[in-house]
């Protein structure tokens, strides 16, 4: 495998990570502040932060994790996409850091304040939306370069229906993930009442979610032809991708195997997003920035492969303790340590 | 002063770095203290000691989400702001960033795990041993950041050939010669900082009569460590001004005014300068910066009318380098003194003259960091990377700077108040003998 390819490869896997676990993380914020405000907290919240406090900032690794590598790997990126993304980023990064330190002062600090909840519920919605621009951005149309450097045309962006289709997907997306998982998280936890009320959401956007997904290939269409023609090569990655959405529908809707079902709608998001990612090259950003156009030069490449294989050795055991203790740790859920 | 994209990109970097400073140098520092305090307690069989390593840590849990909701954004800053810096840099010092997010990665997965496992473990000394890792990986962080820091003051390990990056040693640009005694005063000053802070809470519950054991326990150990490191400090320094004399004589200069290349040259504390580089009110120390420089009289301090007048950092940065020496020894001085009537049972430590003295010590060591930044940082100037690219052409084309200076400030000041607010909230009206007494009703650990 060429450096390049496995540049990207490693990047997409953390951007995929963080998919999944910030989308558990931002739609659980979600689910609290609605439980708060339905007078349903006793039931959902405790079970949410109990999952929520000792990962949180794990999560938002993920995220540093992806842009630093995708500076190391390819440097280009951060001269188009830094010029262009300097209004939408600054937002994604101000809704972050409110996010973030409001779920630390709402919990560690002063408990039971229903406008920290509603800071961190609201912004968990508009994160994914403002981090969709990047994806939106790399399809090319948005960016105008000169000589002078790069011109965004936000106008462009706020008007296009393929940006919005993609922020509408973003969003659900986030809805869905996130309650399939607290569905096979409360049922771990016995917690009857919870696994109930989040089944209900997992089925309620599940629809949407599809939908969304038809219509960014719809948007894609008229937007990127040539992109699109490379996805339609890769039908069977999506083709797969809606397999395990029905397998992933079916067992919640018959009560069946919780955990089986939010490994296939991972795999459904898996299959898709690489689906996406694979269809996207050689491009990074369309059309400024190819794969081999852009990667670093190969002693730094290398340099970085090495530290980051180093860095999985250090870090699969740590995360794995993490997840013993407080992911699959029967009685830390139901909470009796 | 113009107001363009790149005076705004660098009044928005420096006041994220700032704010963020405050919140880093407490993150690399207090790992240190949670540790100390556990493991005495455990050692000791001291209950109290276990609640103060708890409280410890329940602060720095606030502290430490500030700090890394804005090393997130200064590190997206970097590229949003300086994306054609961001396209070279990339090239030669991604590798000290990328093991700066894995420093972050080990230090946050052990912290959350430290945070909700205190009585989880029959072995206490199971649990105290996940302090390694957040102390390991927090100080990492710090290295591997200062790292790249270091690299824009010296860089080396590439060669430019018509614009392109060629011969890239990864390796060279990290291990740059600044890298050393930068990353020692860093992590020297953030120990140090740390360990006042701490000290002037402690000194101020006193002062307020709420003190107890408890807190003389506290203040004893913030005390010792803070004189250790404080010490560590001022040798970090004196290693920083002769890494500057020797490498990057220009910002030595600049700080101590010092313009003609000489030996035997003069230390000056203090003092104003006119337009006409006259210096008053100063007070001068003869032979001293050379001294400073190169431990002898005789060594040549290279002046700062060497440098092309477009090539010379501003003259105020004399100001920040004395207010950081100075408070480093008032530093020195107020732990010193606090030992001292400590060990000579006839003396009073808990004096209030001397409490109100430590109680200061605190917010002065944050200023002497801020300031230590404000040297480094201006003291480059005009120069991103040293030798290679100036500031303006590093800054973004965008003109939209001034709306994300409006909203990161605004950001800054809500977290500020709320983090300050929260912090309050968290230690009023709950006093730590009530903890102690309610987690360990029997007075032991078992």
């Amino acid at each position: 495998m060429s450096l390049e390819v496995l540049g990207i490869t490693v990047l997409w896997i953390f951007l995929y990570g963080y998919l999944i676990v910030a989308s558990i993380d931002f739609g659980a914020g979600f689910f609290a502040y609605y439980a708060r405000i339905t007078k349903r907290e006793h039931i959902m919240s405790k079970l949410i932060s109990r999952y929520l406090s000792p990962v949180w900032e794990v999560t938002n690794v993920f995220f540093v994790f992806f842009f630093v590598g995708l500076i190391g790997f390819f440097p280009d990126t951060a001269y188009y996409l830094g010029t262009a993304l300097l209004l939408p980023g600054s937002v994604a990064i101000i809704l972050l850091s409110i996010r973030g330190a409001f779920y630390a002062f709402g919990n560690y600090g002063v408990s039971n304040n229903t406008f920290f909840l509603f800071l961190y519920g609201a912004t968990g919605l508009l994160i994914p939306a403002s981090l969709s621009t990047a994806l939106t951005i790399s399809e090319g149309g948005y960016l105008n370069v000169t000589d002078n450097g790069v011109e965004f045309l936000a106008k462009e962006l706020f008007t296009s229906p393929y940006s919005w289709s993609v922020v509408f997907l973003a969003i659900v997306s986030v809805l869905y993930i996130s309650a399939s998982f607290l569905t096979y998280y409360a049922n771990r936890a016995e917690d009857n009442a919870s696994r109930d009320i989040m089944r209900k959401f997992s089925l309620f956007w599940s629809a949407p979610t599809i939908i969304a997904s038809f219509l960014v290939f719809i948007g894609l269409r008229r937007h990127n032809p040539g992109h699109f023609e490379n996805a339609l090569d890769l039908w069977w990655m999506f083709g797969l991708s809606f397999l395990f959405f029905a397998i992933a529908t079916a067992l919640v809707y018959f009560k069946k195997m919780y955990g089986l079902a939010f490994i296939s709608v991972m795999l459904q998001f898996f299959f898709a997003f690489f689906g996406y990612g694979a269809s996207h090259l050689p491009y990074i950003i369309y059309p400024y920035v190819t794969i081999e156009g852009s990667v670093v030069n190969e002693t730094m490449g290398t340099a970085l492969v090495i530290v980051f294989i180093a860095g999985l050795l250090l870090l699969i055991p740590s995360l794995f303790l993490l997840m013993r203790l407080f992911l699959f740790d029967a009685d830390y859920i139901k909470g009796k340590k | 002063m113009e107001l363009d994209s790149a005076t705004l990109s660098r009044i928005l970097t420096a006041s994220t770095l700032m704010f963020h400073a405050i919140f880093a140098t407490i993150g690399v520092g207090i790992p240190i203290f949670i540790m100390l305090a556990e493991f005495l307690g455990i050692k000791r069989k001291d209950p109290q000691l276990l609640i103060l390593a708890r409280r410890w840590a329940r602060g720095y849990t606030i502290t430490v989400a500030v700090g890394v909701v804005t090393g997130t954004a200064i590190g997206l800053q970097l590229s949003l702001l300086w994306p054609s810096f961001m396209q070279l840099a990339g090239q030669v010092i991604a590798l000290p960033l990328f093991m700066e997010t894995f420093a972050f990665f080990f230090e946050a997965i052990f912290l959350g795990i430290y945070l909700y496992t205190w009585d989880r473990f029959k072995n206490r000394w199971l649990h105290w041993l996940l302090t390694i890792p957040i102390v390991i990986g927090s100080t990492l962080s710090a290295f591997f950041i200062t790292s790249v820091n270091a690299f824009m003051n010296f860089p080396q390990g590439f060669e430019l050939v018509n614009g392109e990056t060629v011969n890239i040693d990864p390796l060279a640009a990290m291990f740059n010669p600044a890298t050393w005694p930068k990353v020692f005063h860093v992590v020297m000053s953030a120990y140090m900082t740390a360990a006042f802070i701490l000290a002037a809470i402690t000194a101020f519950a006193i002062l307020r009569k709420k003190g107890t054991e408890y807190h003389k326990k506290a203040l004893r150990i913030t005390m010792i460590a803070g004189l250790v490191f404080a010490a560590g400090t001022a040798l970090a320094g004196d290693l920083s001004a002769k890494y500057l004399a020797e490498h990057q004589p220009e910002k030595l200069a600049a700080a101590e005014w010092h313009f003609e290349t000489e030996t035997n040259a003069d230390l000056i504390l203090f003092g104003t300068i006119n337009e006409d580089r006259e210096i008053s009110n100063a007070i001068r120390i003869p032979g001293m910066l050379s001294f400073l420089a190169g431990n002898s009289f005789d060594t040549e301090v290279t002046g700062l009318n060497e440098f092309p007048e477009d090539e010379q950092p501003p003259l105020w940065v004399h100001y920040a380098f004395d207010i950081m020496v100075g408070i480093g020894m008032y530093s020195l001085l107020i732990a010193g003194v606090f030992i001292i009537l400590m060990l000579f049972k006839r003396f009073n430590e808990w004096n209030k003259p001397l409490l109100w003295g430590i109680v200061a010590s605190g917010p002065l060591a944050m200023i002497a960091i801020e300031c230590g930044w404000v040297l480094a940082e201006v003291g480059r100037q005009p120069w991103i990377l040293r030798g290679y690219m100036r500031v303006e052409e590093g800054a973004t084309t965008s003109g939209d700077v001034g709306i994300a200076l409006a909203m990161f400030l605004l950001l800054y000041g809500v977290l500020a108040v709320f983090c300050v607010t929260v912090l309050i909230k968290m230690f009023k009206n709950r006093p730590p003998e009530a903890e102690v007494e309610k987690r360990y009703p029997n007075g032991t650990i078992d």
